[in-house]
């Protein structure tokens, strides 16, 4: 299988007044066709700056310091700007938790779609239009005709986000970058969401990067998962495998502590202590402090162990004998 | 947990409270109004009638999604928001008829705690103030002991006492969520309205919250109303779990009977599209629809549009909230006319399949 995106060891750091926070620390991933990839971790962990990164929307005081990023073979990092705008929102679309990072509130949704459209396909008006309805159409909103005429502000919150993800349709995107399209949105909304995302993808034959902090909508939807701790990908692998038999003591300490995994009523189990501020990680690997397993080596770098389609990056992780 | 006995008196009690919010005409619309657009002042209704019981050292969660009233029945049950209907009563006595002393025990004795604590956390005062000010105001600790109180406090919540003088801004979330645990504990509260306090915190840190939360309970004697719309986290730590949609209960439960023999279609569905991590790559079978606004909730039982077990008598008539007719365990309640149905009947009345 090729892969649709080849990260190669990328960093991006902000050049803070504090010093030099680094958001993504020597990250390698791929994506590989009509995959879908979920990215997790908790809040500050680098997901969403890996997402930009990619899009190229990382903004001073913010710079991608090194590594790759592979597109079907080509270095987004070494084109053009203009290349790079062709690239995005046609080849490579990506939805945000907020779906007014994407729209405009004062133009109306078909000026904004048939803009979207006519930004990279020379089309008519009509046309253009006709492919707006049906992305609206396709994504769930009923009579999306009359629909395109109304504006952001008159959809409730899950309606908008459809919207959203219409505009990053359009293209028919090889890859779509979610960043936390759901975490606002209610159970049973998140859950028609997912159910046409998951539609759309596999109709289309779109990869998908999905990131976000909730392990439970990462294993409904996605093949495989990587776990992001204070920059850097620490384990990934397959859904299954990576959430029945976690090598890295991260992943594991995640999975226990959420509510369903210790009996009703019973203490949780909660990793201790909370992730180390950006500017003063610990040296070598930064979950050394929270970390039961930890010995002195752990304060030098560990580095990547890739076996048989798993990754971690810990000097003792967790073994698993087949059952 | 505890089994509270039927016939002790509700520590806080909801009668048929209703909360109404009435939104004025804005400017436009008064001008508009001028030239005859005949525009109306718009009521929602935010809680429509709701009983809600809650014993001393009882845990209740609420769920439901946003907008359903949750927020607004917590205020109104801690007394800080007035009902527009019906009657609050803290330990059998309505909140109304309470005077003087009463009425300023009362207000100490229900505490809240919000989601997002820098909200409600003056940035310009130091912790220990934040902490310390009530319990000094009101007389519960004398001026010069106040730092040795808060510093026990403190402690108690997991925050280190030497960070007393620091202000909010300087602690992280789950922090700032402790300084205010400690501000509500510091007035010796006998009821936590925990309005989604862990919403906004990571895995972990929610789950260390969660077990504080527990010991508390156990060490100063607490009574919770714990409103969440995190079905996973009300499941595990409440004695009780009570559904609301759309201003209404429709139904109540243990946990244990709620996520096992769910009754409501719309309970129904809010487990199901539980996501969980242990059942991975599944399918969806989201139900239908939207939230409809409470501007204008729909007839008769307001999830006809959406239920896909809805008859006629669903378009038309409130159901109101009462034990299945199949018996099952005691206080199981849900407000749903397939209740009047024989079991064969209701497992049969599908009428048209989600999406
Ligand atoms: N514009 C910025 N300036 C400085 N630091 C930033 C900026 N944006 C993000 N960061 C930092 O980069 C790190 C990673 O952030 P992010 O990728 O947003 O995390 P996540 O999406 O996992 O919550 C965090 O420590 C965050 O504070
Ligand atoms: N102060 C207010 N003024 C007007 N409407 C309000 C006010 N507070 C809440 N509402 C409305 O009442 C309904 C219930 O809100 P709320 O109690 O906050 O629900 P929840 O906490 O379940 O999300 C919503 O439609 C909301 O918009
Ligand atoms: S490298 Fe050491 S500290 Fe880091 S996760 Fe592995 S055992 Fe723990
Ligand atoms: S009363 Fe009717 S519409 Fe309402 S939940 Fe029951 S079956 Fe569905
Ligand atoms: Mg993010
Ligand atoms: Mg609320």
């Amino acid at each position: 299988m090729t892969p649709v995106l080849e990260v190669k060891n990328l960093s991006t750091h902000f050049m803070t007044r504090r010093g030099i926070l680094k958001a993504v620390d020597d990250v390698s991933f791929t994506v590989g066709e009509r995959e879908i990839v979920g990215l997790v971790g908790e809040s500050g962990s680098g997901k969403s700056i890996t997402g930009f990164s990619i899009l190229g929307l990382v903004d001073p005081p913010g710079r991608v310091v090194s590594g790759q990023i592979l597109f079907n073979g080509e270095d987004l990092l070494k084109m053009s700007p203009g290349a790079m705008r062709t690239i995005r929102g046609k080849r490579i679309a990506m939805i945000f938790q907020d779906p007014m990072m994407t729209l405009n509130p004062v133009l109306s949704v078909a000026t904004q779609m048939i803009e979207t459209v006519q930004a990279h396909d020379r089309v008519s008006r009509t046309e253009a239009r006709a492919r707006a309805r049906d992305a609206l159409g396709l994504v769930g909103i009923p009579s999306p005709e009359e629909r395109l005429d109304s504006y952001p502000h008159q959809f409730s919150g899950g309606m908008r986000q459809r919207v959203a993800i219409a505009i990053a349709l359009l293209h028919r995107p090889d890859l779509i970058i979610a960043d936390e399209p759901t975490t606002a949105l209610d159970v049973t909304i998140q859950s028609q969401i997912l159910f046409e995302i998951k539609r759309l993808a596999a109709e289309f034959g779109m990869a998908l990067i999905w990131i976000s902090h909730d392990l439970g909508v990462v294993a409904a939807l996605a093949d495989r998962i990587m776990v992001m701790y204070a920059g850097r990908i620490v384990e990934a692998g397959q859904v299954d495998g990576v959430l029945t038999a976690p090598r890295h003591p991260y992943t594991s300490g995640l999975l226990s502590a959420v509510p369903a995994a210790v009996p009703r009523g019973e203490p949780l189990r909660p990793i201790p202590g909370f992730a180390p501020s950006p500017l003063s990680r610990p040296s070598g690997c930064a979950f050394r402090d929270r970390c039961a397993r930890a010995t002195d080596i752990c304060a030098t770098e560990p580095i990547r162990s890739i076996a048989a389609d798993r990754e971690f990056r810990c000097f003792h992780p967790h073994l698993w004998s087949a059952a | 947990m505890t089994n509270p006995l039927v016939e002790a008196v509700p520590l806080v009690e909801a009668v048929d409270v209703s909360r109404r919010f009435s939104r004025k005409l804005d400017y436009a619309e008064k001008i508009a109004n001028l030239f005859g657009a005949g525009l109306e002042e718009k009521t929602v209704h935010a809680v429509d009638e709701v009983n809600l019981a809650v014993y001393p050292g009882e845990v209740v969660g609420l769920v439901g999604e946003s907008g359903c009233g949750k927020s607004t029945l917590g205020r109104v049950m801690a007394g800080i928001m007035p009902a527009s209907g019906g009657e609050v009563r803290w330990k059998g006595r309505p909140l109304t008829s309470l005077q003087g002393d009463d009425k300023r025990a009362m207000r100490l004795s229900a505490q809240m705690i919000f989601q997002d604590p820098m909200s409600t956390l003056n940035p310009r005062k130091r912790v220990l103030d934040i902490i310390g000010e009530a319990p000094k105001v009101h007389g519960i600790v004398k001026g010069r002991e106040m730092r040795d109180y808060v510093a026990a406090l403190a402690e108690r919540v997991g925050l280190d006492a030497s960070y007393l003088d620091r202000y909010p801004h300087q602690f992280s979330g789950g922090q700032r969520q402790r300084i205010g645990i400690a501000r509500a504990l510091a007035v010796k509260p006998k009821l936590l309205v925990c309005d989604e306090s862990v919403a906004a915190l990571d895995v972990s840190i929610q789950a260390q919250i969660l077990n504080l939360f527990m010991d508390l309970r156990q060490e100063f004697g607490l009574t919770y109303l714990f409103i969440s719309h995190d079905l996973g986290v009300v499941k595990h730590i409440c004695d009780r779990v009570v559904v609301m949609y759309l201003g209404r209960v429709v139904e109540s439960a243990t946990p244990d009977e709620l996520f096992d023999n769910p009754k409501h279609p719309y309970t129904q569905a809010l487990i199901r599209e539980l996501p969980s991590v242990t059942d991975r790559r599944r399918v969806f079978t989201p139900i239908k629809g939207e939230i409809p606004s409470p501007l204008h909730p729909p007839a008769g039982c307001h999830f006809h549009p959406r239920c896909p077990k809805a008859f006629d008598r669903c378009r038309v008539e409130r159901p109101v909230l009462k034990e299945n007719a199949a018996k099952v365990a005691g206080r199981h309640i849900s407000a749903c006319h397939l209740n009047d149905l024989a079991a064969h009947q209701a497992t049969n009345a599908t009428a048209e399949p989600a999406i």
